[in-house]
């Protein structure tokens, strides 16, 4: 097959992958819809079980009234079970929107693949392709996260982001299949930008845990909890712990991700840090995430403060990503349109 | 903190709720700046309000104190991030010289504001670095009473065995059946303990026998990890700032055939850090034989583009054979402690210039610039020799020239498939002799005669010519033969002795964040109760900062250390459970 086949099955595979994803993302809508349901069908059959509780245990004081010792100690749990710790079934939906993603994923990757055999090299050196793999990325890693911590509730949120950066990547960001030029020639544009992407991935899932947290601490500090659906959800404090672990190991990535891009910018350029507009970013979301870190352990900072940190950082990948990429000058002037 | 009496409180039945009580032993914890999460709230005078009047030392200790806080870590970080914003937003003089010259020609009436506050040297402005050098002040102050207390607490055993484990994480209890055979001893508690302890040795942990009970405590690395990482950043900037002194960089042209020495006077440019001096100058020669590279030819939106650079150059060093070696974009040359890096490329005109008396005034390579990707080249060439008048050329070289409806020239491929020179021809004092250094690649055209170009004075259109040409320049004055191109490299040479140091620091930075992140740090009992129905063992955790594993960890050791005090329930169990 020729190049320009390849590239074309690549896009054919996205927009495949696309359509999937929609689907899934519709599933994932109804299933918080669903939730919502549930979680006030939930509540309504909480307080009429306490209601009906208390007319028995009225009742049963007026039986036992008179016999000796008749007092019963009644122990029960009156606090409704915010799900957050029982298990909820998953719905249906859920149950389409997971395998769905998991569908999409697998179109998804054979679109990168085939981009990567169309370029005859790693499908990720301009911005559709890092857009193409990434998004790639930011599923699989959701995905593998899952199979330890249930995270389905995002699904919604992964599916929607996703779309909309994939679809950016395929209609505004498309180019041709094109030779590197020499300075992207070399193995740490293997390592360094997929690392980077990683990263990038990771950062995705803790901004959409931190955001939940955010909502999830208002309804608890709230006294009249508006969106239902929260209910389903995990409490604050442990959408934070998991917001912060997710985060950490982004960090972590993100962190090789600089050095890296210092030692090739060595080789490459002849330095090894000289403050290029795309080195700059690298370094910002770098120390926002280094005080989100910090900002957890500091105290008056735990909770949704912290939090906001995180879609800072996020906000400013994103950033990184887009405007930095298209708008800035400088010597990663690499996006290829 | 209150610390009671060396009681057993599991004899004593205390039930008041020290910190003890729940395992935590501060002087085994890591120590915290006061307002971290993890240290005891309002066990040191960081509020400031409660403060009684202060002496100027103790106003001192206050304001260390305060720069020493995790939340003014935290806001140097936030100001960090912000303060390096606007050096992006704005070309910066360092990475961007060209940049910044286009932006102040653009902006007339906001670069000088911009340039007041610094912002086209944001890195290097006092409120950039005045952000930085707190965070650092603040990290060091951070940093030494850590190390030093958990030099300490690497030395100290586990603390002491709450005395009610059932209210700490991963709690279980264990009956150890009595021995099926009456006769046999039942397993004593000494027995239970020693198994749990070697259990948990074996598992990394420090363990201490308390009584009946093994108290065991693992995760210093953690601490070692952070402290790593922290002094690390340290070290990072401190090489930096000072190492970068010892270095120098410059960048010479190099046309093929010619040989580059590396002494002070063979470069083109050339930046001394602070404390260089020649002495750093590696003595070696550097020949470039050859200059290849190679376009694409395949692929129809990219033809021309160029997929390789590669220079072939022959280096000598005193008292070393002659070596063979390329340089390649990402694949420098390292010679005598210094690299070499193949940063640009271009043509060079080669000329002979015969003047007005007939004779040779000018017979070099003269490197042209490239100003596009097709490498369309701009150039100057001197010829102060010539008589009786000195001349100048400028003009551009196109490696394919095409005509333009316009009748101007222009380059449509890189590649040096038609060649072509255009040049201006000046006459005047060209003034070299003033003692004013000048760019070999700029002619001050302001006093000169022009004798051929396109201004309505000259006398002569511009002259063409393709190599083996030669054309009589206007006057009388000479004549010019272009006798060929040949490729110049232009090399980046420098030497950075802090480069390793960065890359050791940066190293122990990803190691240091590994451990002190992943590491968990947590404490362990296991405990034997004699209870009315025989042995009881207890089992409980206690985590130590982040520890999602705490529990199971717990429920591990449970399960191997109940296996060994009771093998046959523990294969009973397996065949129930395969
Ligand atoms: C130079 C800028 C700094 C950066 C980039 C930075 C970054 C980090 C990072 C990434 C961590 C988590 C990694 C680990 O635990 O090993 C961390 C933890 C920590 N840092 Fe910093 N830090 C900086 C300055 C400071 C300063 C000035 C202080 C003291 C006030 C400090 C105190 C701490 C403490 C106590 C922790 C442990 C947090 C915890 O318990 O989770 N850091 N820092």
């Amino acid at each position: 097959m020729t190049t320009d086949q390849l590239s074309l099955y690549c896009l054919y595979a996205a927009y495949s992958a696309m359509a999937i994803y929609t689907i899934s993302f519709i599933a994932f809508a109804l299933d918080l819809a669903k939730r919502s349901g549930d979680a006030q069908v939930a509540a309504t059959a909480a307080i009429k079980a306490q209601a009906q509780r208390l007319a028995g245990k009225a009742e049963m004081i007026a039986e036992s009234a008179g016999t000796p010792g008749g007092s019963v100690a009644v122990l029960e749990r009156t606090d409704v079970d915010t799900g957050a710790d029982a298990p909820r079934r998953s719905s249906k939906f859920e149950r389409i929107g997971m395998s769905m993603m998991v569908l999409g994923l697998a179109v998804h990757i054979s679109s990168v693949v085939l981009r990567g055999f169309a370029a005859d090299r790693v499908p990720w050196a301009n911005m559709f392709e890092f857009g193409l793999t990434g998004t790639a990325l930011i599923v699989a890693v959701f995905l593998i996260v899952n199979l330890f911590v249930n995270l389905r509730y995002l699904g919604a949120y992964v599916m929607g982001l996703n779309l909309i950066l994939l679809g950016v990547a395929v209609v505004n960001f498309y180019v041709a299949v094109s030779p590197l030029v020499p300075a992207l020639q070399s193995y740490w544009l293997v390592i360094h930008v997929f690392v980077a992407c990683l990263g990038t991935a990771f950062f995705a899932i803790a901004g959409g845990l931190s955001a939940a947290q955010i909502i999830q601490d208002r309804r608890e500090t709230a006294k009249n909890p508006g969106l239902r659906l929260f209910d389903t959800l995990p409490g604050a404090e442990r959408l934070e712990d998991l917001a912060y672990r997710i985060a950490l190991v982004g960090f972590v990535l993100w962190t090789f991700t600089l050095i890296a891009g210092a030692i090739w910018a060595e080789k490459a350029w002849g330095r090894y840090w000289g403050w290029d507009t795309k080195e700059t970013w690298t370094f910002i979301i770098w120390v926002i995430y280094a005080g989100y870190i910090h900002a957890r352990a500091t105290r008056g900072w735990r909770g949704a403060r912290s939090a906001y940190l995180s879609l800072v950082g996020f906000a400013a990948v994103m950033f990184n990503f887009s405007v930095v990429n298209l708008l800035f000058k400088g010597l990663h002037a690499y996006s290829g349109l | 903190m209150a610390r009671s009496s060396d009681t057993d409180k599991g004899l004593t039945g205390g039930s008041s709720d020290t910190s003890e009580d729940r395992g935590v032993d501060q002087r085994a914890d890591p120590l915290r700046p006061s307002d971290h999460i993890d240290s005891e709230p309002g066990d040191s005078g960081d509020s400031g309000i409660t403060q009684p009047r202060l002496s100027p030392l103790g106003y001192l200790r206050f304001f260390w104190r305060q720069l020493t806080s995790m939340r003014t870590a935290l806001l140097l970080l936030m100001l960090l991030a912000l303060a390096a914003v606007p050096g992006s937003l704005v070309p910066q003089t360092s990475s961007d010289p060209n940049g910044v010259a286009q932006y102040k020609f653009d902006h007339p009436t906001l670069a000088p504001i911009l340039d007041k506050i610094g912002l086209f040297n944001t890195f290097s402005t006092p409120w950039f670095s005045a952000v930085y050098l707190l965070l650092f002040v603040s990290l060091v102050g951070c940093i030494i009473p850590r190390v030093k207390h958990h030099l300490e607490a690497l030395r100290s055993v586990p603390p002491k065995t709450p005395a009610r484990l059932s209210r700490l994480a991963g709690f279980q209890a264990f009956d150890v059946p009595r021995p099926a055979d009456p006769s046999a001893a039942p397993v004593s508690a000494e027995i239970a303990v020693a198994h749990a302890r070697s259990l948990l040795r074996r598992a990394g942990y420090r363990t201490r026998i308390v009584g009946d009970s093994v108290s065991a405590e693992r995760g210093y690395l953690r601490e070692t990890g952070n402290l790593v990482f922290h002094i690390a950043l340290l070290g990072i900037l401190v090489t930096v700032g000072i190492g970068g002194g010892f270095g120098y960089t410059g960048q010479r042209v190099v046309v093929v055939g010619q040989t580059f020495s590396n002494v002070l006077g063979s470069y083109d440019s050339f930046n001394p850090g602070r404390f260089f001096n020649d002495a750093q100058l590696a003595p070696f020669n550097i020949k470039v034989d050859k200059f290849t590279v190679k376009y694409e030819q395949k692929i129809l939106d990219a033809i021309g583009t160029p997929i390789e650079y590669k220079t072939d150059v022959t280096t000598t060093q005193p008292g070393a054979t002659a070596e063979k070696k390329t340089i390649k974009v990402n694949e420098p040359l390292q010679i005598g402690g210094t690299n070499v890096y193949l940063l640009g490329n271009g043509y060079a005109v080669n000329v002979v210039v015969r003047d007005g008396e007939g004779n040779v005034a000018l017979k070099d390579s003269i490197p042209f610039l490239p100003q596009d990707s097709n490498l369309t080249s701009l150039g100057v060439i001197k010829v102060p020799d010539a008589l009786p008048k000195q001349l100048g050329m400028q003009g551009f070289f196109y490696p394919s020239a095409v005509k333009q409806a316009t009748g101007a020239y222009a380059s449509n491929y890189p590649d040096a498939i038609n060649p072509l020179l255009s040049l201006s021809v000046y006459s005047g004092d060209l003034g070299l002799d003033d003692g004013v250094p000048q760019s070999v690649y700029t002619l001050e055209t302001g006093k000169l005669k022009v004798l051929a170009g396109t201004q309505s004075t000259a006398e002569e259109k511009p002259i063409t010519l393709k190599p083996g040409q030669t054309v009589k320049l206007p006057d009388g004055l000479g004549s010019i033969e272009f006798t060929g191109v040949s490729r110049f490299v232009s090399l980046d040479i420098h030497h950075d002795p802090s480069q390793l140091y960065v890359l050791v620091f940066a190293v122990l930075i990803v190691l240091g964040l590994l451990t002190g992140l992943f590491v968990p740090r947590r404490r362990v009992w296991v405990k034997a109760v004699q209870g009315e129905n025989g042995l009881r063992i207890e089992y409980a955790g206690l985590a130590r900062g982040e520890d999602p594993t705490l529990e199971r960890a717990v429920g591990d050791l449970a399960k191997r250390h109940q296996a060994v005090l009771d093998p046959k329930s523990a294969s009973d169990r397996r065949k129930v459970n395969p």
